[in-house]
């Protein structure tokens, strides 16, 4: 099992080695991995049938409770089936759709590890793995989207999905945390047993939320639906996969896996419904203007996801078998439908559906597949979409108090949906061909297979619904109940009824909509006028707004002058010196504690004083290193007045040494200018005499503390009985702290040889100017 | 005679800084070196000072006994010493090396990145 | 600089003071003195020498590159210090051989390590000043 999850990481990790073999011809190789995972996974439907719960146990990280539970029921089966089942028809048309393609042995990675991603999200049973394998989706779909990286478009797109996936992901391990701690465990089968404990606690409110975000942003709800339609940059099978199928359902996914635990709820119900709704709608009514194949397939999939989030919302369970239906329906006829989209974009090279039509008669098997798919997307008998419809109307007619307001939009909803459909599947196969594309011709069948198969399982689960009720549906249900029940079945035909009425409505006006309704330029500009007040431009707006905040105050305190930097630090610095020494200490001086002066340590320092103002002042370099030598040998002597030979001694070397330098370079060194004006010359002597003057004080402060002289008195005792020295001061420096000695001459040489090398190694480009 | 010190630790860390705020790179490199020969002073001072005694023990004594100079400043103010006298030279040989290439001194005209070279 | 005067007398000067040198270096653990003052004045031996006498000449008299000094000291330095995981004793730990010698004194892997400190500050200065006097 284990094995299985990350089976597409080992792949996309083991690419740099075998790709370069594969992506010539053998690419379809490729999809032997997610085929096998679907057989795979499909053994273990007869267990999940018999109501077996499975789980596979890994240790992970034990100690904090994060382990690699995978727990596979109804609805993880459901979706690792439509992950690998989808997925491998994806690989198999990807080796057609993007043959010849420089990196697509990469592509086939970042779907691999997408997948696995995607498989570990739906099977994991600790909270925490999930997070994990949900930011991973986020991740290699941040991948697959801006996969074409040298489009502009597509980069900006990529980064919007994975900034608002990314952000709601962030809210989910929030939501993750407070749930784990509130339901005192990880595991997700645990947390079932403690549904009364964490509905009725404080927080639960908050885990509410931080989860809703999670998964709206993931699954596009209103208002994070925005990132989907741009991610469409991405090649087509990307779009079937992961925006029809998969990843924009793993919202769903979550909200139905958090039924059993945080559902039945009054604040979960109203939020879903409240939301479900208006997205639904909203990207319904959306869908109908667009002139772009993609464009509308994708906001009739945010509509569909809309549609899914109310009726897990509405919470019967009418409304959450009508979602498990609804779930494998769409994916079916959704990803049929990207696909056909992208055989079209291939083939003709536009997706303008204004343009397209006809197609039919040099494409024949695609139109069947396109045709198919938009008729179960029309739940249109007897397609399973039919299926799928008449439980939806179902579920809305039996809620109660608002049944006509919610029953009204689903069908609203659904006309739009249809209409959607048509234009997608119908439109631009039916009609008279364009002469442009007279000699486009019928494309390899590895492109056109795989719609062919989802779209004939769509129409073949219609007319024969035992086929999926008992093995795959139900137990989607049973889980999200968390009860095992056998109440139902799936039926074609349920006799004349409100429902079928409903059905009719919604074809009926779908199919009237299909015939008044030209799509054109000008309705496209007509919806388009309320873009400035969309939540993409208006997430647009916001992010501008940091931009343009943190480029101002950058700006401002990076501002490139190594001085400000400096006189900025110092400001601070001396303001909070100023104000320790001010507040609390009283500086008084014990002056029997100091030493005497003597008449020649006047006069050394009394050189040191005018040397330094010589340095500071004087227009010469020559002068400013000749007293800044003399203040060298003025510290040497003050070093050797009060008992410190050593240094005295290294400090006149060193000292030599630098000035040696100095007079070595100062001719190739630039003039002594002065560049500043007197105004700043001012400010900065002022800054600093005031901040010399704090150390002053805060020395004077310091000499009146006691000193510790514990490790000075353990090196003066030990220094001969353990180290055999009596220069307790070389002592320290060759053993008690060797290492650091070591690490010390390290640095030399480091300095040195960068010097050597500054020097001796030419800048090429440079030096030739 | 502490006194005197501490009024000229002030007057090297102020020089020190002055220097190292004007724009000419050369004096930003002196600038660096008077705060360090400040800094060195300054914790030597701190070690607290004394007369005529090195930390050195008499060849007749196997432990530095009485008053004597405290002998874990100067190793530190030592390796200062050293180190210091490693980066002033590859300091200098770095503006060198700048004032070749952007032919200027002045830091504000240091100011463009690599790609306005 | 290069008076007769400065130049013959540098001539002498160096071997004189690379011996004053290495007696500081000797004498580091007992009284003032150590690798770094010693290699500081052995460099300032032969930079003086240099500027009598031109650096061909004192890279003449030194042979090879100063530069070797560098990874002969540092390996010295680290030689010494893993000495003592040889007998059992942790990293840098002090082992004298208990007999003192005459002129030397004690000797011992502090001893040795000085003597790689005293070859890097060597290395390290004459780098420096050779290659700053030669590209200049």
């Amino acid at each position: 099992m284990l094995l299985s999850v990350l089976s597409g990481f080992i792949l996309a990790a083991s690419l740099p080695l075998i790709g370069k073999y594969l992506k010539e011809k053998w690419a379809i190789l490729f999809s032997l991995l997610p085929l096998s995972l679907f057989i795979y996974f499909l053994s273990f439907q007869p267990d999940i049938s018999d109501d077996k719960n499975l789980l596979f146990s890994y240790n992970w990280v034990p100690s904090i409770g994060v382990d690699f539970n995978f727990h596979l029921d109804g609805l993880s089966l459901l979706f690792t089936l439509l992950i690998t089942g989808i997925g491998s028809l994806v690989f198999i048309y990807t080796a057609a759709y993007l043959k010849g393609h420089p990196y697509l042995d990469r592509f086939y990675g970042y779907l691999a590890m997408f997948m696995s991603s995607m498989l570990g999200l739906v099977l994991s049973d600790n909270i925490i793995t999930l997070f994990i394998f949900w930011e991973l989706t986020s991740i290699s779909s941040f991948f697959l989207i801006g996969f074409n990286n040298d489009s502009e478009a597509s980069r900006k797109s990529s980064l919007l999905a994975l900034g608002v996936t990314g952000f709601g992901g962030l809210f989910l391990l929030a939501g993750m945390v407070v749930l784990g701690y509130v339901g005192g465990s990880y595991s997700i089968l645990e947390l079932m047993n403690a549904t009364d404990l964490i509905q009725s606690h404080p927080l639960f409110v908050s885990i509410l939320v931080l989860v809703f975000i999670g998964a709206f942003t993931k699954s596009a709800q209103f208002p994070f639906h925005f990132w989907l339609p741009g991610a469409m940059k991405a090649p087509t099978p990307v779009s079937t996969y992961l925006h029809s199928a998969t990843m924009v359902k793993a919202g769903i996914y979550l909200l139905a896996r958090f039924t059993p635990v945080l559902g039945a709820h009054e604040y979960w119900n109203s939020t879903l419904i409240i939301v479900g709704c208006i997205t639904m709608v909203y990207a319904g009514i959306h869908a109908i203007f667009r002139l772009d194949l993609k464009g509308i397939l994708a906001y009739s999939t945010i509509s569909a996801l809309g549609i899914l989030v109310f009726l897990i919302g509405l919470g019967t369970d009418d409304a959450l078998l009508a979602a498990a239906v609804f779930i494998l329906v769409h994916a079916l006829y959704k990803a049929t439908l990207f696909l056909v989209t992208g055989i079209i974009d291939h083939e003709t090279g536009t997706r303008d559906v204004s343009k397209l039509s006809g197609l039919n008669k040099v494409m024949l098997p695609v139109g069947i597949a396109a045709g198919l798919a938009a008729l179960s997307n029309a739940g249109i008998p007897p397609s399973f979409g039919f299926v799928g419809k008449d439980l939806i109307y179902e579920a809305t007619l039996h809620i109660g108090d608002w049944a006509y307001l919610l029953t009204g939009a689903a069908v609203i909803t659904n006309i739009c949906l249809l209409f959607a459909g048509f234009l997608a599947g119908f439109k631009p196969f039916l009609g008279k061909l364009p002469v442009t594309y007279e000699n486009v011709h019928l494309p390899s069948p590895l492109l056109y297979v795989p719609p062919l198969i989802l779209a004939s399982l769509g129409i073949l689960f219609g007319i024969l619904p035992l086929l999926v009720d008992d093995s795959l549906i139900k137990p989607v249900v049973a889980a999200m109940l968390n009860t095992s029940s056998d109440f139902f079945h799936l039926q074609l035909w349920h006799g004349w009824s409100t429902v079928l009425l409903l059905s009719s409505i919604t074809i009926g006006g779908g199919v009237g909509l299909y015939f008044i309704l030209n799509p054109s330029e000008g309705l496209l500009t007509k919806a388009t006028r309320f873009e400035p007040i969309s939540p993409l431009s208006i997430t647009g707006k916001i992010t501008g707004l940091f931009h343009g905040i943190s480029q101002g105050y950058t700006s401002v305190i990076q501002n490139g002058y190594l001085r400000y930097y400096v006189i900025t630090i110092l400001v601070f610095l001396s303001f909070l010196l100023g104000y320790k020494i001010f507040q609390g200490i009283d500086l008084y001086l014990n002056v029997a504690t100091l030493s005497e002066i003597t008449i020649y340590e006047v006069i050394v320092l009394g050189i040191m004083a005018v040397s330094i103002v010589y340095t500071v002042f004087t227009k010469s370099r020559l002068v400013a290193v000749a007293s800044m030598g003399v203040i060298g040998y003025c510290i040497c002597l003050v070093f050797l007045f009060y008992s410190a030979p050593d240094l005295a001694m290294t400090q006149f070397s060193i000292d030599t040494l630098t000035v040696i330098l100095f007079v070595l370079v100062l001719y190739n060194l630039p003039k002594y200018l002065k560049l500043s004006d007197t105004g700043s010359r001012v400010r900065d002597g002022l800054l600093a005499l005031i901040f010399g003057g704090l150390i002053s004080l805060l020395t004077l402060e310091v000499l009146n503390e006691p000193l510790e002289r514990e490790i000075s008195a353990y090196y003066a005792e030990t220094a001969y009985k353990l180290a055999k020295g009596k220069n307790v001061v070389n002592v320290i420096l060759v053993d008690f702290r060797g290492s650091d000695t070591m690490v010390e001459i390290i640095v030399l040489a480091i300095a040195a040889i960068g010097v050597f090398s500054l020097l001796k190694l030419r800048l090429k480009s440079i030096e030739k100017e | 005679m502490e006194l005197l010190l501490v009024v000229i630790i002030g007057l090297l860390y102020a020089a020190g800084i002055y220097m190292m705020l004007r724009r000419s790179l050369l004096k930003l490199i002196i600038g660096l070196i008077l705060l360090g020969n400040g800094a060195n002073m300054l914790i030597f001072l701190l070690g607290r000072i004394v007369k005529g005694k090195p930390p050195i023990i008499d060849a007749s004594e196997s432990i530095l006994s009485g008053i004597y100079a405290d002998p874990v400043p100067q190793a530190l103010i030592l390796t200062a010493i050293v180190i210091s006298f490693g980066l002033q030279s590859f300091a200098i040989i770095l503006i060198k090396r700048a004032y070749k290439v952007v032919k200027t001194d002045d830091l504000d005209e240091m100011n463009a990145t690599d790609e306005d070279l | 600089m290069k008076t007769i005067i400065f130049k013959t007398a540098s001539s002498y000067l160096l071997p004189l003071l690379l011996l004053f040198a290495i007696f500081i270096l000797l004498r580091g653990h007992y009284l003032p003195g150590g690798g770094f003052v010693g290699g500081l004045i052995a460099a300032i031996a032969f930079v003086l020498h240099s500027f009598a006498n031109g650096i061909e000449r004192t890279r003449g008299i030194i042979k090879f590159h100063p530069g070797f000094l560098m990874p002969i000291g540092l390996s010295i330095a680290l030689c010494s210090g893993l000495a003592p995981l040889l007998v059992g004793s942790p990293f840098m730990t002090g082992l004298w051989y208990h007999n003192p010698i005459p002129v030397i004194g004690m000797i011992g892997t502090a001893l040795i390590f000085d003597i790689g400190v005293f070859l890097v500050v060597i290395g390290v200065v004459l780098t420096i000043i050779f290659t700053i006097s030669e590209t200049i």
